[in-house]
């Protein structure tokens, strides 16, 4: 349970997000471009950090969906500002040893002649500490 | 008038028509844009996380040149003007962010948000004006019907970014009648493209990318302008259609008549 409530407050203090001003309307999920892509949508993230229940959201690959659009940010009617929390989650695994998603290595295979720079320095960001 | 400048990686290379015509249409208007010295790369996006805070010091370095020198701090790159707005935002207001950068950069730097960032657009709409481009416009592009394509990074989070409403936004499309064209105004303009999740999911990419083209043509546009090198990737790479994307800066020199020879949609589109 302390671990449990420890991962919470880590979650809250990193995103600054108050899940708990949700009226649940769900027009975060809504309007999420990666919804199909996501096992977690953006909705259940709030309802699940504010239970506490944030083991599943780690162990998914949702939130590497999350495109980072910010359009649940800003028609959230609430301002809870659900593409926080994803991002705070995203950081609690990638900031763990060994736990980076894309490794440098890995770019080279990955790469056509018309990729931006942009493409792959976003991307490590997202994926990688 | 003299503005600072952040190119940022990507119109160092891939998005070199961004920057080169952005610079020679400044001059044109008036505005000279002096780069950075030994500016680093903005990271791409901004992390919202408030305890990260190494990410964001190259931008801090950046807004406290500008600051140093007085000048506007000026992008073109939709991603870099995301992230050294939202940078800036967050200096001017956390509080304790601003002291950890300030105590990891004393005593050499000391900033507190006073540098006013802009987007290029923006530097042509509020210092320019476009009514001022209209006039330096020698070949309009009359007739031609564009889709402005804004994204995210331009608009949102709208009160960090502050550049337009976010929801119906205009500031492209006025951009877009100030040099003879006529604006095509479509739902799908301001969703996002597919972003960087490109790299690991082409399909998501794909059908994000897709629903934005498939919704411009069905409005009617020809032609697509966009000021994000990522935005343009996914559009033309994984959009399943041929409709063109072009950055706004080549039209605008197009309009000003400073394209170079071999490019320019009018003259394809009359050839």
């Amino acid at each position: 349970m302390a671990e449990r409530n420890n991962m919470k407050e880590q979650i809250l203090r990193t995103s600054g997000v108050n899940p708990l001003k949700c009226m649940r309307c769900g027009k975060c999920s809504a309007t999420c471009p990666a919804y199909d892509e996501m096992e977690y949508h953006p909705h259940q993230f709030v309802y699940m950090v504010e239970t506490g229940d944030i083991e599943p959201l780690l162990n998914s690959e949702s939130f590497y969906k999350c495109l980072t659009c910010f359009a649940c940010v800003d028609r959230c009617p609430r301002s809870v500002e659900p593409a926080k929390l994803v991002e705070a989650a995203r950081l609690m695994v990638i900031r763990e040893q060994g736990k980076n998603r894309l490794k440098p290595d890995d770019i080279p295979a990955q790469l056509d002649e018309d990729m931006p720079q942009q493409l792959l320095v976003s991307a490590l960001r997202k994926y990688s500490k | 008038m003299k503005v600072s400048y952040f190119p940022g990686c990507t119109l160092k290379n891939k998005a070199k028509d961004l920057d080169t015509y952005a610079r020679r249409c400044a001059e044109v208007l008036g505005i000279t844009m002096e780069e950075i010295e030994n500016w680093q790369c903005c990271g791409g996006v901004f992390s919202t996380a408030k305890d990260e805070i190494a990410s964001k010091l190259s931008s801090v370095r950046a807004l406290a040149y500008a600051a140093e020198k007085e000048q506007i701090l000026v992008s073109v790159c939709s991603a870099c003007h995301n992230v050294l707005k939202q940078t800036n935002h967050a200096m001017q207001n956390d509080a304790d962010f601003a002291l950890r950068v300030n105590n990891y950069c004393a005593p050499d730097m000391a900033y507190h948000g006073e540098t006013q960032v802009m987007h290029y657009l923006e530097l042509l709409r509020d210092v320019v004006g476009f009514d001022k481009i209209r006039e330096k416009v020698v070949n309009p592009l009359t007739g031609k019907k564009i889709g402005a394509y804004y994204g995210c990074l331009l608009l949102r989070p709208g009160k960090t970014m502050q550049m337009d409403d976010v929801e119906n936004p205009r500031i492209m499309e006025d951009f877009i009648r100030a040099i003879g064209a006529e604006p095509v105004v479509y739902a799908m303009r301001n969703e996002c493209c597919g972003g960087y999740v490109t790299l690991e999911d082409k399909n998501l990419a794909a059908k994000t990318s897709a629903a934005v083209l498939d919704n411009a043509a069905a409005g009617g546009a020809e032609l697509l302008v966009t000021a994000c090198p990522l935005c343009r990737y996914n559009l033309v790479k994984n959009g399943g259609r041929d409709l063109p994307v072009v950055y706004f800066t080549e039209l605008l020199a197009e309009a000003l008549g400073v394209l170079d020879a071999t490019q320019g949609v009018k003259e394809e589109n009359n050839g």
